[in-house]
């Protein structure tokens, strides 16, 4: 099922929550919905549900204005970021809850509700643990459940909150490959909440970039990452240094020397450049370059971070050597990055 | 060096660790022993009295009190109004903590001071006000009468004083475990297709049913004990509308202490019996109850 968030605005109490954001989910696809906390994530989920109601805009599922359906009508499948289990009922009710309650015509007779909750455990890989208490489970296999109760229902769209939220970074490691085999195997529509950018470049078709409550970016992993249209995202996913510049004609200038990068579409003035710590490449003369000397240098795992003063101590930027390289040894380092981007200055 | 190392090692010694408190064991035992005697000198003692004044002059007497006609309508009197009052309020003080629980909606505060008015207010003021409201000075009193209805000195009258007062029982036990409980469940029931009345019905219910028991045993105590409220509005009409606690009253008032007592012998059975109920409750269900109010 296509997913179409159309202009819309959330308020709360006056508060805006999400401004005019807009969103295309093809059928199929795998979404990730990520930002720092506060962003509007959250609240862009429950709109879609039918949990919260927009204050402006739309919602279509395919051609349909969802907008005007009721969340028992929208047919979703949510997982809570705490699972919100019914504790009361045993792993097969709350795995059979959806198809209960459902009007008399449509609702499966109880053997057949059994049924299919015991082939969603197995789909989720709980085999077995029917007669279960969700207190008597651990938290990835609660997660488990919530998932297959909200598959159960046979949803149009699955939408999960910071579903790995709760857990450890093994678990949450495995359920993440997990996720995504489920996925594949069933083609459901799902929109994940995340603010872990490991979790959501490595499982999603495309990602979302939210930002106090905007859509910031919204791309594949590589587009993202390799190609990020805003000093936010560029500052949010991955590593990246910045350096105060200037540009004219299009060239841009590090104090009062060109650098050899063009940017022949930039306004004039001021400026700033953005590139990955490791996405450069050194130089031994400087005939357009970034030069600086060595201020500190650490060991990171396989390589080596130098932080460089430029133009004088003025300005630090951080490049990221191979351990073995000679450079690292020397205090003047001269280099130009690979790929880059320049933002005009923002006022401040 | 070495002194403060031996003072560090010493403060975590057993006996330091074990205790959290300070007090020594004559501390100990004399706090236990003033709790004990308190409780027999002010709850023990007036209940063993209430029995042996009832039985005082034997079984007789006190059969013929219980088998009076006059008793017997008041033992009616009083299981009837529970029988209407513990209802409603269980219905009402649902809606009532549902709505404060799990909506936000304006002048929720103002909702939540109202609930504890009952509990605020002497109760014989709570029946004075219906007094005002229903009297034959008011203006309903005159007008439902010409329709036949009477409500003061009655048992509408009663029945209404009773509910009011009982009203925050029920709402008072299950706001705290809502809240506490939020609307995570509800939303997730809703999601998965169900609508509001299976919500409350599978989801909502079995999360409150402990607290709610608790709070009906409790309203229920109330409404068979009620005095205050009831005689003002009750007009003491002997076997029209003589609730227990009013008959004791009134037995009591006319030297007959073996009828008040046994009279007084039998509210205090009711109690107790909501007692023991609540301990078997807690005892059989303590895990579920502590279950229901979080993972
Ligand atoms: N029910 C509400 N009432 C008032 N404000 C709300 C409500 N829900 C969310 N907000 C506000 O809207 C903004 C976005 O919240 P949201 O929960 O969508 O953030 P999020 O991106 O999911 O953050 P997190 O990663 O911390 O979960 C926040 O500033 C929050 O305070
Ligand atoms: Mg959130």
């Amino acid at each position: 099922m296509e997913v179409r968030v159309a202009n819309v605005r959330k308020e709360f109490d006056r508060f805006p929550a999400l401004h005019d954001v807009s969103l295309d989910i093809k059928s199929g696809e795998l979404i990730a919905l990520l930002g720092p906390s506060g962003s509007g994530k959250t609240t862009l989920l429950r709109l879609i549900a039918g949990l919260e109601k927009p204050t402006r805009g739309k919602i279509y599922f395919g051609d349909e204005d969802a907008s005007q359906r009721t969340i028992q009508e929208r047919n979703v499948g949510f997982v809570f970021q705490h699972y919100a289990l019914f504790r009361h009922m045993t792993v097969a009710d709350n795995i059979g809850f959806g198809l209960k309650v459902r009007p008399g015509a449509t609702r499966p007779p109880k053997a057949e509700i059994r049924r299919r909750a015991s082939e969603l455990l197995d789909l989720v890989q709980l085999s077995g643990l029917e007669k279960r208490y969700p207190t008597q489970l651990s938290g990835g296999q609660r997660q488990r459940v919530a998932l297959a109760r909200a598959m159960a229902i046979e949803p149009r769209v699955l939408l999960l909150d910071e579903p790995f939220g709760a857990l450890d970074a093994q678990v949450r490691r495995e359920l993440r490959r997990w996720l995504r085999e489920i996925h594949d195997a069933t083609g459901h529509t799902t929109i994940f909440v995340t603010h872990d950018q490991e979790e959501a470049l490595e499982l999603a078709d495309r990602v979302v970039v939210m930002s106090q409550g905007r859509i910031e970016q919204i791309g594949t992993a590589d587009e993202v990452y390799d190609t990020p249209n805003s000093p936010f995202v560029y500052g949010f996913i991955g590593e990246s240094s910045s350096l105060p510049v200037k540009v004219e004609d299009g060239q841009i200038w590090v104090a009062d020397r060109p650098i050899g990068l063009a940017t022949p579409d930039a306004p004039n003035g001021k400026a700033t450049l953005y590139f990955r710590p490791h996405d450069i490449e050194l130089l031994d003369g400087c005939n357009g370059c970034i030069a600086g000397t060595v201020a500190a240098s650490r060991r990171v795992a396989g390589t080596r971070r130098v932080e460089l003063e430029i133009g004088g101590g003025r300005q630090l930027v951080e490049i990221e050597l191979p351990i073995e390289h000679p450079a690292a040894q020397k205090s003047r380092i001269a280099f130009r990055p690979r790929r880059w981007k320049v933002f005009p200055a923002q006022d401040s | 060096m070495v002194d403060l190392s031996y003072t560090a090692a010493a403060d975590t010694s057993p006996a330091s660790t074990v205790s959290a408190t300070t007090e020594g064991r004559t501390t100990r035992w004399a706090l236990l022993a003033l709790a004990l005697v308190f409780l027999a000198v002010f709850l023990l003692l007036p209940l063993v009295l209430v029995f042996a004044e009832a039985f005082k002059r034997g079984w007789a007497p006190y059969f013929d009190t219980i088998i009076d006609p006059d008793t017997i309508s008041a033992i009616r009197l009083t299981l009837l109004v529970a029988a209407i009052a513990v209802p409603l309020n269980l219905v009402f003080g649902v809606a009532a903590a549902w709505a404060i629980a799990k909506f936000e909606f304006k002048g929720k505060a103002f909702l939540t001071t109202l609930i504890d008015l009952p509990f605020s207010v002497s109760p014989v003021i709570s029946g004075l006000v219906y007094v005002l409201l229903f009297g034959a000075n008011s203006v309903l009193g005159p007008w439902l009468k010409s329709y036949g209805i009477e409500i003061l000195f009655a048992v509408p009258g009663i029945v209404l004083a009773t509910i009011f007062v009982t009203f925050p029982f029920v709402a008072r036990e299950l706001i705290p475990l809502m809240q506490e409980q939020g609307t995570g469940d509800e939303e997730a029931a809703l999601s998965l297709g169900a609508n509001g009345w299976q919500t409350f019905w599978y989801v909502t219910l079995p999360n409150i049913k402990w607290g709610l028991l608790y709070g009906v045993l409790l309203c229920n105590a109330r409404a068979m004990g009620e005095f205050g409220a009831v005689s003002v509005v009750s007009g003491h009409i002997r076997g029209l509308t003589n609730t227990m606690p009013l008959h004791v009253e009134i037995l009591y008032n006319e030297y007959n202490a073996v009828g008040a007592f046994a009279v007084a012998s039998l509210l205090a059975g009711l109690a107790l019996v909501t007692l023991v109920l609540k301990t078997i409750l807690e005892i059989r269900y303590g895990h579920a109850i502590a279950a229901s109010r979080g993972h």
